[in-house]
């Protein structure tokens, strides 16, 4: 059993802090919320929402059909109520005009304004929806005690009183699950995998919708004892990073495509320098400015081939909360591994959605350098020996005293000094490559869910993985033989699961948060295989299961 | 100099008679002095002819980019602020493709010596003007003059109240030397602008040019004084003072957090994944 809840209204008027405390509730009470944003690139105005869908079993997508629309302004009525179940509710101000029999009406705004401020009809509308939902209003108490400074507490209180003595009880609560989980949004669970990992430095020039990434690593800076900086622009934050992980420590930069667009020459310079180095593009909608505050999945084709030249590179694709944490820092040990740059490929919607999550396991998080054991060297170190696997040794400047550590952008011998000689450019560059082999051979193949002889094979990436789970669950319900496909690890692109998949199934179809289907476009380019179909959507909002679903049963691909 | 540390025998690829060959021997003679060890410094560049420098002395190095010369040493020195960190790149790349991080790292204050070697000519790629070239000088580009006006980098780094500003020329070694010396030494950015002539591209300023011009600051004149510093900075054409021009002693960038000010260099941190476990509990 689940509800679905949407509240909206202009930017300013407090949608997160109410939607804030309600979900968090929710998650301590033992439920399974999941809350996706939608909101303006504006400060103020506009139309902004929220929406929670909660239940006592694990939830993976957003759903289109709402229990509850909470409206804080007429707009939110008008552009949402097509989508209220038949049983369904809105509450909203009694200045609004709305036909709807299901409408509860009350003062919001005369009682916010009774207590001293137009400001609190938020704070009023949450008191509601505790009682709407039968809850007790102490756990809002709590969150209202904690957010807000003594001069507003007490009327804050009194609103959320208010605002639930004003409606009665309507929906009854499922039998909550007992688990104790945590609420996390993708980017704060990649700031804590990092955070966990050793990430000792990290660089950013603010961009929506990254910057949430270095917001929480500059809360925890000074407890784990490391550097977070805004650079001046994302040129500065890549080299600096770049300057950090050469001199010894973990270096990480977050930003989206136009900064990801900035970085682009010295993706290449991490490449031939062989730094290790791990980059986090939270897509956004292109190109340019795009669609600030929206999802996309369209940066995949430019970040596997973004930087002049060829140069050994991973790409991760984020799906889900558990990827973000466990993903971000394996993809440190990845990076030192086979000293190359990793970039961490998430989007929007992920970064914003709160996902009840099982709590993070630290002890599966290592940290692996990978460092030379002490060398014998003296003098110069050979920082790009030629071996068997084109994996170096590596150390860093003053691990060893009287051993000297220099790297260089141009073409260069196993020194590191620059060289246009045939044979040394011919042997780094397949030193350089070679390291990909090692790579492939460790990659994690996509995740499969559904039928083990699918007739239909759905094909995603990242941030799609919920709504395709879902909406396998869904059209098996319906005798659908269908499966899944879902890919982590990116690029190099994994193959096994895909050939195996891919020989069963009589119709595959790629599900894409973009145009061209640039999936579709790497699994031909890299194994032949072409998809039948494609299910696409990029108006920069996300496809939840019911879109995936529906596009399915009506042949819509 | 074959006893020097930092003395590396290598091909050196600068034009015979380039103001670079007096500068490096300056440099590798000013770290020895200082007392320190090749494996304690790390010599940052970009992309040029100054550039190149990593590559001819026994230290470690990075030749990164061009023009972001100064984002990998700000790197280099946060990761291990133990590090002597210094930067040799040319004014092309310093004072144009770099400009942004001039700005911003005057503003950290990060402690770092960035030696400019400003020939006032594009070199690696021949002859272009530079952000430095004078009005209307003619180039091998500019056929019919430069038309934007030079960029006064000391001027510039006053006003923003960088932390150490200096000047000298390359035909004067002792200068130089103790120029390098007190920008090493220096806790902060320090901004060394090297007067050096391009034999090959710009023969306008050459050694004699520079040599019939160039002035030391004296004993009497104060390096705290900005308002006299910035008069200094203006002066260009028959005379140059050579010298600090400008001082301003305050906190250097990793020193203003205080939570990494007395603690050992970031490179030596201890952590395990178990350290990061408590930042989990706002999710409940």
């Amino acid at each position: 059993m689940e509800y679905n809840i949407l509240i909206g209204g202009e930017a300013g008027q407090g949608i997160e802090t109410i939607s804030d405390i309600l979900e968090k509730t929710l998650n301590n009470m033992g439920y399974y919320v999941y809350s996706s944003k939608d909101y303006m690139s504006r400060v103020k105005g506009g139309h902004n929402f929220t929406q929670i869908r909660f239940g006592n079993s694990p939830i993976h997508s957003h759903w289109p059909y709402l229990d509850l629309i909470i409206a804080l302004d007429e707009k939110t009525v008008n552009l949402h109520q097509d989508r209220l179940k038949t049983n369904g509710y809105i509450l909203c101000d009694t200045s609004i005009k709305s036909e709807d029999t299901k409408t509860l009406k009350i003062p919001l705004m005369n009682m916010a304004k009774s207590l001293g401020s137009p400001r609190m009809v938020n704070t009023v509308a949450l008191g509601a929806v505790y009682k709407l939902f039968g809850l007790s209003y102490d756990p809002a108490i709590e969150h209202l005690n904690a957010r807000f400074a003594n001069k507003f507490r007490e009327e804050n209180i009194k609103a959320l009183k208010d605002g639930y003595g004003a409606v009665s009880k309507i929906f009854t609560m499922p039998q909550p699950s007992g688990d104790k989980n945590i609420l996390i949004n993708g980017n704060e669970a990649c700031a804590l995998g990092a955070l966990a990992a050793g990430c000792a430095y990290y660089s950013a020039y603010p961009m929506t919708p990254s910057t949430t990434i270095m917001r929480f690593m500059t809360r925890y800076a000074e407890k784990a004892g490391i550097l977070v900086e805004q650079a001046e622009d994302e040129i500065a934050a890549i080299n600096s990073a770049i300057g950090a992980s050469y001199a010894g420590i973990r270096a990480m930069i977050g930003t989206s495509g136009g900064g990801f667009s900035l970085m682009v020459e010295a993706l290449g310079l991490a490449g031939v320098t062989e730094t290790p180095l791990v980059v986090a593009n939270v897509q956004r909608p292109g190109p340019a400015t795009g669609l600030s505050t929206r999802t996309e999945q369209s940066d995949l084709l430019f970040v596997i081939s973004a930087a002049q030249g060829e140069f050994p590179r991973m790409v991760i694709a984020l799906r889900n909360t558990e990827d973000a944490f466990y993903q971000t820092a394996r993809a440190f040990n990845l990076a030192e591994k086979y000293q190359i740059p990793v970039i961490i490929l998430s989007d929007e919607y992920l970064s914003d959605c709160k996902v009840t999550t099982k709590p993070y396991d630290f002890d599966k998080i290592t940290i692996e350098r990978y460092l030379a054991e002490k060398p014998e060297y003296k003098g110069m170190f050979k920082r790009y020996e030629v071996t068997s696997d084109g994996i170096s040794p590596r150390i860093f400047p003053s691990q060893y005293e009287n051993v000297y550590v220099l790297a260089d952008s141009h073409e260069h011998d196993e020194y590191g000094h620059i060289s246009e000689d045939i044979d040394i450019r011919n042997n780094m560059v397949r030193k350089r490559m070679k390291k990909m082999e090692r790579l492939r051979e460790e990659l994690i193949e996509p995740d499969y869910f559904g039928s083990e002889k699918p007739e239909l094979l759905l094909i995603g990436w990242g941030s799609t993985y919920g709504p395709l789970y879902e909406a396998i669950k869904l059209l098996e319900k319906d005798g659908f033989e269908a499966g899944a496909l879902v890919f982590g690890d990116i690029w190099p692109l994994p193959q096994k699961r895909l050939l195996h998949y891919c020989d069963k199934a009589k119709k595959i179809i790629n599900v894409e948060q973009n145009y061209t289907g640039q999936l579709a476009s790497l699994i031909t380019q890299q194994t032949g295989i072409r998809c039948h179909g494609s299910i696409l959507k990029y108006d920069g909002r996300q496809m939840d299961s019911y879109f995936i679903y529906k596009a399915v049963k009506e042949g819509d691909y | 100099m074959k006893n020097n540390p930092f003395h590396y025998d290598c091909e050196i690829s600068w034009c015979p008679g380039c103001g670079n060959f007096g500068i490096i021997e300056a440099l590798k003679e000013t770290l020895e002095e200082l007392g320190l060890k090749p494996h304690e410094t790390a010599a940052i560049s970009g992309i040029g002819q100054a550039a190149k420098l990593p590559h001819y002395i026994i230290s470690n190095g990075f030749n990164g980019l061009h023009g972001r010369a100064l984002p990998v040493a700000m790197g280099v020195k946060i990761a291990n602020k133990d590090l002597t960190v210094f930067v040799n790149s040319g004014d092309g790349d310093s004072y144009g493709e770099g400009g942004n991080h001039l700005i911003h790292n005057i503003r950290r204050n990060i402690d770092i010596t960035h030696f400019v070697h400003n020939n006032q000519i594009y070199g690696l790629t021949k002859g272009q003007g530079s952000p430095t070239t004078a009005l209307n000088q003619v180039t091998t580009l500019q056929f019919d003059g430069v038309k934007s006006s030079p960029f006064n980098p000391l001027a510039f780094a006053i006003s923003q109240d960088c932390s150490f500003v200096a000047r000298t020329f390359s035909g004067d070694k002792v200068h130089m030397k103790a120029m390098m010396k007190a920008a090493i030494e220096n806790k902060g950015y320090s901004l060394l602008d090297i007067l050096q002539p391009c034999v090959t591209f710009n023969k306008i300023n050459t050694y004699k040019w520079y040599k019939e011009r160039v002035y030391y600051l004296d004993d009497k004149y104060n390096p705290y004084d900005k308002e006299e510093a910035f008069k200094k900075a203006l002066e260009w054409g028959d005379s140059i003072p050579i010298g600090i021009l400008y001082k301003s002693d305050k906190p250097s960038f990793i020193d203003r957090f205080h939570h990494l000010k007395e603690a050992e260099p970031l490179v030596k941190r201890n952590w395990s994944p178990k350290d990061a476990k408590s930042f989990m509990d706002e999710f409940y």
